[in-house]
C-alpha cells in the first residue's frame, strides 16, 4: 500500500489535535446559534402577546440595561487583552486579565438576576403571559451560557495557575475566547430586539 | 424525598404490561446472570463499556438500534392487532389510553431510538476508515454520545414499568401535551428521553462533521470521498442545524409544564402552532438525516456488487447536497391544514414536489450502475433493489401528498401512514439491513449466513407490501390514523390482511435472528481472513477484519475515488512498509458512560419531580466535565513492535486466504503474497 510517514518523527498523534478542537467548538458555536435564533423568533412571536399583563415599555429601563450591556462589553475587552497576554506567554497578565473579565461578567449577571428578582416580585414573572415566557426564556438562556462560561473561566483561572500556559491550556482559553464573544454578540441582538425595540 | 413517585405507578392492573415489564426483566437477569456466570464483567467494562475505539462504539449503536427495533415491532404487532379485531361491537383487547401510549412508543421509538442510533452505529463503523483515519476528532466525545443515547433508551423502557408513556404521539403536538390536558408523567417521559438522546445526536453531528472536514487521508479531496461518507458529511449538516431547534422546542414545553410558562398554551398568549412548526423544522430534515445515510449504503452496495464505479458519482453528490438544502424548505407540508394562506401552501409544496428530482436522480444513478455490470445478487443486493422499488411507489404517493388539495383529504388518514411507512422502512431500514449485512465481517471478522439473510429480505418485502398496501386503500376509504376502535366493518378485512402481513415480518425478524446464531456458530469456516470479503473498492477494505485498534499501521494515499480499487489495479494493496512507527490512540475511560448512567437518572428524577436528585445528577455531571478538561494524559501508545506483530499476523492471514482462494470477485491475489 502507498502511505506516507505522518511526521518526520515517526509518530502519528491525531493532526493538529488543537486546531481540530477550535474547529469543533466553532461548529458547536453554529449550532448554539441556531438555538438563539430558534428562541428569538419564538420571542418575536410572542414579542405582543401581553395577555392583558404589562408590556415591554412598562417593564424595561434602558439606562440599566445598558449599565449590563457595558459590564459585558469591556468583559470582551478584557478577554482580548488575556488572549494578547497569552500570546506573549505572560502567565501572570493572563490570569490578571482573566479575572477582571469574571468580575465584569459577574456583574453583568448580578444586574440581569437583580432584575429577574423585581420582576418575579412585581407579579411580572414568566408565567404572566406569553411575551414574559418568552423574554424570560430567552433573557434567561444568554444569561445560562453567561454563568457557565463564569465556571468555566474559573476552572482555567486555576488550570492556568496551576499547570502554566500548556497547549491544552491554550487550547481551552481560545475556546472559551471564542465563547465569551459569541455570547457578547448574542447579547447585542438581546439588547436590539428586546430591549430598544421593547421600549419603542 | 420521592417527588410523585410512589408505588402506584406502577402498572399492576394491565396483564398486558404486567407481563411485558416481566420479560423485560426476565431476559436482564438471563443476560446478567450469564455475564457473571462467564467472568466477563471485567472485560465487558475494560473493552466496552469504557471503550472510545469507533468501532465498538459503533457495534454497541447497532446492537442499542437491534433491541429497541424488537421493541418497537412489538408495539407494532399489539396496535396490527387490535385493529384486527376491534371492530364494530368488537372491542379487542387494549383499552383507548394504552393504545394511545402505544403508538407514541412505537414513533418515537422507532425514528429516535433504531433509526439514530443504527444510522449513527454505521458511520461510527465505516467513515473514520473510509476516510483514512485513525479514529474519529474526538474519542471521548463518542462515547459521551453513545450512552447518552443510551440512556434515553433506558428512560423509555422505564416508563413502561413505573409510570406512563406520552399518549400525545411522537410528534407531542401542543397543546395535548401542556399539563391540563397530559397532567400524567408520560409526556415528561417522551420530553426527557427524547431530549437527552437528541443532546447526544448533536454531540455526534459536531465530533463527525470535524473528523470529515479535518481528518481525510491525502489525496482524500471532497471529490473523492466515497459517497457513504458524502451522505454523511450531509446527514451531520442537517443534525447539526435541526437539532438545537429540537432542544429549543422540547425545552419551552418543558419549562410549560414545570414553570407554568405559556408558550404553546391555547390561553395566556401562547401559540401552539408555533410548537407544530418548531417540531417539523427538526422532523422534517430529519426523515432526511434518517434517509441520506441508508442512500449512501444503496450507493456503496450497488457499486461493490454490480463491480463498476458507481455511476456518475459528480451527480450524486450534487443531488445529496440538493436534498441536504431542499429539507430546511417543505417543513410546513407536515400540517397544510394548519390553514396558513394558500400562497404558503403552495410555496412549500413545490418545494415538496422538488425533492423528488435529486431523489430521481438518485434512483437512476444506481440503475446505470447496475446496467451493464456483473451484478452479484447477494442480500445487500436485494435489499437495495426491493428499496429502489418500493421506494419509488411510496416517493409517487409522497408527491401526492405534496398537493394541498390532495392533502387536505388525505391528512391524517392511513394514507399518509402507509406512505411514511414505505419511505422510511424501504428507504433507511432496508439500507440500514444492507449496511448491517456489508460491514458485518469489517466489525465483527466473519460474514453472515448467506441463506437465512436472503429469507430475512423475502419475509420483510413481501410482508411490508400485505402490511402497508392495504394502508393506502384504507386512507382512500377515509380510515384516520391512531384509532383504537372503529365502527365501519368495510375496513375490516384490508386491516386483517394488514395485520398477516405484519406476521410475515416478524418471520423476517426471526430470519434475522437465526441468520446471526448460525453465523456465530460457523463463524470459523466464515472467517474473513483478507479484510477484503466483498472485493471492495473504498479504503475500509484495505483494513485486517476485525481491524487493529488504531485501523491503518500507516496513512494511505488516495488516488481515485474509489481509493481501494485503484490500488489493486495498480499492485500496491497490501504493500508492506519498509518499517512502522509508534502510534498514539486514546485512553479508554469511564467517564462517558457514567455520565450516560448519571443523565440517565437526572432524566428519571426529573420525571418524577425528585429535585433533589436531579441536581445533584447535574452537579455531578458538570464535575465530570471538570475533571475530565483537567486531565491532560489521555492517550498511550502501541509501540512499533507491536504493530509490526499485528500487521505480520495479518499478512499471515492474507497468505493462507490466498493459498486456499478465498480472495473475493475478481479481485487479483497480490503479488506480494
Amino acid at each position: 500500500m502507498t502511505t506516507i510517514d505522518a511526521s518526520s518523527a515517526g509518530e502519528f498523534e491525531h493532526p493538529d489535535t488543537i486546531a481540530n478542537q477550535a474547529y469543533g467548538f466553532w461548529l458547536y458555536i453554529m449550532s448554539d446559534l441556531v438555538l438563539f435564533g430558534t428562541v428569538f423568533s419564538t420571542y418575536v412571536v410572542l414579542s405582543h402577546n401581553y395577555a392583558g399583563g404589562p408590556t415591554g415599555k412598562d417593564l424595561f429601563h434602558l439606562p440599566y440595561t445598558f449599565g449590563e450591556t457595558m459590564f459585558l462589553l469591556f468583559s470582551s475587552a478584557s478577554y482580548g487583552l488575556s488572549m494578547l497576554a497569552m500570546q506573549r506567554n505572560r502567565k501572570d497578565q493572563v490570569l490578571m486579565w482573566l479575572f477582571v473579565t469574571f468580575l465584569l461578567g459577574l456583574g453583568f449577571i448580578s444586574m440581569e438576576i437583580n432584575e429577574f428578582y423585581h420582576m418575579i416580585l412585581e407579579g411580572n414573572g414568566p408565567e404572566r403571559s406569553g411575551f414574559l415566557s418568552a423574554f424570560f426564556t430567552l433573557v434567561g438562556t444568554h444569561g445560562t451560557h453567561v454563568t457557565f462560561g463564569l465556571l468555566w473561566m474559573v476552572v482555567m483561572m486555576v488550570q492556568a495557575a496551576v499547570k502554566g500556559l500548556t497547549p491544552p491550556v491554550q487550547s481551552k482559553l481560545i475556546r472559551l475566547s471564542i465563547f465569551w464573544h459569541f455570547l457578547d454578540i448574542v447579547w447585542v441582538g438581546v439588547f436590539t430586539i428586546v430591549y430598544l425595540m421593547g421600549v419603542m | 424525598m420521592f417527588g410523585k413517585l410512589s408505588l402506584s405507578a406502577i402498572p399492576y392492573h394491565s396483564m398486558i404490561v404486567m407481563s411485558a415489564v416481566g420479560g423485560a426483566l426476565l431476559i436482564t437477569v438471563v443476560i446478567l446472570a450469564l455475564i457473571t456466570y462467564y467472568r466477563k464483567w471485567t472485560y465487558l467494562w475494560k473493552e466496552w463499556l469504557t471503550s472510545v475505539d469507533h468501532k465498538r462504539i459503533g457495534i454497541m449503536y447497532i446492537i442499542l438500534a437491534l433491541v429497541m427495533l424488537l421493541r418497537g415491532l412489538s408495539d407494532a404487532v399489539l396496535m396490527r392487532s387490535q385493529q384486527a379485531l376491534a371492530a364494530g361491537t368488537s372491542f379487542g383487547f387494549l383499552h383507548a389510553e394504552h393504545f394511545d401510549q402505544i403508538f407514541s412508543a412505537h414513533g418515537t421509538i422507532m425514528i429516535v431510538f433504531v433509526a439514530m442510533p443504527f444510522l449513527v452505529g454505521l458511520m461510527n463503523i465505516a467513515v473514520p476508515p473510509q476516510i483514512g483515519a485513525r479514529d474519529v476528532a474526538f474519542p471521548f466525545l463518542n462515547s459521551v454520545s453513545l450512552w447518552l443515547t443510551v440512556a434515553g433508551a433506558f428512560l423509555v423502557m422505564v416508563s413502561l414499568g413505573i409510570g406512563e408513556f406520552s399518549k400525545a404521539g411522537w410528534s407531542g403536538y401542543a397543546p395535548l401535551t401542556e399539563l391540563p390536558y397530559s397532567p400524567g408523567t408520560g409526556v415528561d417521559y417522551w420530553i426527557w428521553s427524547f431530549q437527552i438522546a437528541g443532546i447526544g445526536s448533536l454531540l455526534t453531528s459536531i465530533n463527525f462533521l470535524v473528523t470529515i472536514l479535518k481528518m481525510r487521508a491525502p489525496g482524500m479531496t471532497l471529490m473523492r470521498m466515497p459517497i457513504f461518507v458524502w451522505t454523511a458529511l450531509c446527514t451531520l449538516v442537517l443534525m447539526i442545524l435541526a437539532f438545537p431547534v429540537l432542544t429549543a422546542a422540547l425545552a419551552m414545553l418543558t419549562l410549560d409544564r414545570y414553570l407554568g410558562m405559556h408558550f404553546f398554551t391555547n390561553n395566556l398568549g401562547g401559540n401552539m402552532m408555533m410548537y407544530t412548526n418548531l417540531f417539523w423544522l427538526w422532523g422534517h430534515p430529519e426523515v432526511y438525516i434518517v434517509v441520506l445515510p441508508a442512500f449512501g449504503v444503496f450507493s456503496e452496495v450497488t457499486a461493490t456488487f454490480s463491480g463498476k464505479r458507481l455511476f456518475n458519482y459528480t451527480s450524486m453528490v450534487f443531488a445529496t447536497i440538493a436534498i441536504m438544502f431542499l429539507s430546511f424548505t417543505v417543513w410546513l407540508h407536515h400540517f397544510f391544514t394548519m390553514g396558513a394562506s394558500p400562497g404558503v401552501n403552495i410555496f412549500f409544496g413545490i418545494t415538496t414536489m422538488l425533492i423528488a428530482i435529486p431523489t430521481g436522480v438518485k434512483v437512476f444513478n444506481w440503475l446505470f450502475t447496475m446496467f451493464r455490470g456483473r451484478v452479484r445478487f447477494t442480500s445487500p443486493m436485494l435489499w437495495t433493489i426491493g428499496f429502489i422499488l418500493t421506494f419509488s411507489i411510496g416517493g409517487m404517493a409522497g408527491v401526492l401528498l405534496a398537493c394541498p388539495p390532495a392533502d387536505y383529504v388525505l391528512h391524517n388518514s392511513l394514507f399518509l401512514i402507509a406512505h411514511f411507512h414505505t419511505m422510511l422502512i424501504t428507504g433507511s431500514l432496508f439500507g440500514y439491513f444492507a449496511g448491517y449485512y456489508y460491514w458485518f465481517p469489517k466489525a465483527i471478522g466473519f460474514t453472515l449466513d448467506e441463506k437465512w439473510g436472503k429469507g430475512a429480505f423475502w419475509c420483510w418485502l413481501i410482508g411490508f407490501y400485505l402490511a402497508f398496501a392495504p394502508l393506502y386503500i384504507l386512507g382512500f376509504m377515509g380510515m384516520p390514523r391512531r384509532m383504537y376502535h372503529y365502527e365501519n366493518l368495510a375496513w375490516h378485512p384490508w386491516l386483517i390482511v394488514a395485520a398477516i402481513g405484519l406476521a410475515v415480518i416478524l418471520i423476517g425478524i426471526v430470519c434475522l435472528v437465526v441468520q446471526l446464531i448460525t453465523s456465530i456458530r460457523h463463524r470459523q469456516a466464515a472467517r474473513d481472513l483478507t479484510g477484503d470479503p466483498w472485493d471492495g473498492r473504498t479504503l475500509e477494505w484495505a483494513m485486517s477484519s476485525p481491524p487493529a485498534v488504531y485501523n491503518f499501521a500507516k496513512t494511505p494515499v488516495v488516488h481515485d475515488i474509489d481509493a481501494f480499487t485503484d490500488m489493486k489495479e495498480k499492485g500496491v494493496a497490501y504493500q508492506k512498509p519498509e518499517k512502522y512507527d509508534d502510534i498514539h490512540m486514546p485512553k479508554n475511560t469511564g467517564a462517558g458512560f457514567v455520565n450516560g448512567v448519571l443523565s440517565f437518572i437526572f432524566g428519571f428524577a426529573m420525571v418524577w419531580h425528585i429535585w433533589w436528585l436531579a441536581i445533584l445528577c447535574a452537579l455531578g455531571m458538570l464535575l465530570l466535565v471538570i475533571v475530565r478538561s483537567t486531565d491532560d494524559d489521555i492517550e498511550y501508545t502501541v509501540p512499533a513492535a507491536e504493530v509490526e506483530r499485528i500487521e505480520n499476523l495479518h499478512y499471515r492471514q492474507l497468505a493462507s486466504a490466498a493459498a486456499t482462494s478465498r480472495f473475493a470477485g475478481g479481485g487479483s491475489v497480490p503479488e506480494i503474497l
